[in-house]
């Protein structure tokens, strides 16, 4: 009977997820209501849910996809993976104002460039500090805190050792979680609450899982304006991070 | 028809996909450059040219309006795949560069706010976009 059943959910992998989904986002909202009277969204909890499973599957596998390397929880692999996501983030554009986006259009811009440089710039400095002081592995960690796939495209570049590169990954990995749950924190103070500063927002994050997520549990009507600038964000990284980047890098380390 | 919104939308994303791909061809990276944001501006534009045309019916309408409204579901399964034990595992070189890298942006965003900023708008203009909130 149980075999069965397993066997069913696993075979509708992806409907199973639709479920599991639904039933956590209703279990948040809950949540939301009655621990926090509304005042943590109920997208923000679930996101926070979402990351904890994917800590616990991470460990119960040892695989690398959170809990989609669950068998039985497959199909989230494909339901949150870059398919439906970036199908879903397109469509969130439809009824957005054209007029807005090219108003905020210049700030959109200076916030890709400067959330490049701004990350690079920490993520070398904090790699100096913990010893990385060549500027293969300076740019290479640095890129990572870009967005962890700049990190390792850069360091492939560059021809950067293996644990630099998985350190570049893992700092941009932890870039991407704490926008998806300090967003709806800090949100007020940073005065995003409107189409120009979520633009602003997404090129200085970049980061798209992190800017989808964090956006989300903010307010969702902010979601296409950021997601349209942080789209740019990655191949830029990957542009400037081994050319630019690098170069000043090495000009300032000698 | 439910399924015209839909392909509208499929059309937008693969043809926004292709023209990131070229342009990150062109610049020579091996990264989809602005792919998705492309694709967001044909659909707004394609959307905005049928529906002044009244050729974009309610139901097609709707094709689109579902995957918007199941955005935040699917981040939630989203965040659920994430390699979070990896994010960890790097220590505090990781994670001190990940965290400050996030403080410093978050303290940029009031910052380039302002910068573009026309002069003389500096009231917020909150009450121009109305979008209905899908929650």
């Amino acid at each position: 009977m149980l075999e069965t059943l397993g066997d069913i959910l696993v075979k509708n992998g992806l409907v199973t997820a639709f479920a599991v989904v639904g039933v956590t986002i209703w279990i948040s909202y809950w949540l939301s209501a009655k621990l926090t009277r509304g005042r943590l969204h109920g997208s923000a909890i679930a996101i926070i849910i979402g990351l904890i499973v994917a800590y616990a599957g991470g460990v119960m596998t040892g695989g690398t996809k959170g809990i989609a390397d669950v068998p039985l929880l497959a199909g989230i692999g494909l339901m949150g993976g870059a398919m439906l996501r970036d199908f879903a983030i397109i469509a969130t554009a439809f009824g957005v104002s054209f007029g807005e986006i090219r108003k905020a259009g210049i700030s959109g811009v200076i916030a890709l460039f400067a959330g490049i440089v701004v990350s690079f710039v920490v993520g070398a400095v904090v790699a100096l500090a913990f010893g990385y002081s060549d500027a293969v592995s300076m740019t290479t960690i640095g890129a990572g805190a870009v967005t962890y796939i700049v990190g390792p495209v850069t360091g492939a570049a560059l021809g950067a050792s293996s644990d630099v590169m998985a350190l570049s990954i893992a700092a941009g990995l932890i870039k991407s979680i704490l926008v998806m749950i300090g967003t709806p924190f800090v949100a007020k103070s940073i005065g995003l609450d409107n189409p120009r500063s979520a633009m602003v927002f997404g090129g200085l994050m970049g980061t798209t899982s992190g800017v989808a997520g964090g956006l989300a549990a903010t307010d969702p009507k902010l979601v296409p304006y950021g997601a349209m600038t942080a789209t740019f964000y990655t191949g830029l990284g990957c542009l400037m991070a081994p050319s630019v980047l690098f170069i000043a890098t090495r000009a300032v380390m000698g | 028809m439910v399924i015209y919104g839909v392909a509208l939308l499929s059309i937008c994303m693969l043809a926004g996909m292709v023209i990131g791909e070229l342009l990150g061809m062109a610049i020579g990276v091996k990264a989809n450059v602005g792919g998705v944001g492309i694709a967001m501006l044909l659909l707004i534009l394609a959307s905005d040219r049928l529906k002044k045309d009244f050729r974009l019916d309610e139901w097609s309408q709707q094709g689109i309006g579902f995957w918007s409204a199941i955005y935040i579901p699917i981040v939630v399964a989203m965040a659920a795949q994430q390699n979070v034990v990896a994010a960890l595992k790097g220590g505090p070189a990781a994670v001190l560069a990940g965290t400050l890298a996030v403080i410093a942006s978050f303290a940029l965003v009031p910052v380039i706010t302002r910068i573009g900023q026309p002069r003389g708008e500096m009231v917020s203009d909150d009450g121009t976009l109305a979008v209905k909130s899908g929650e």
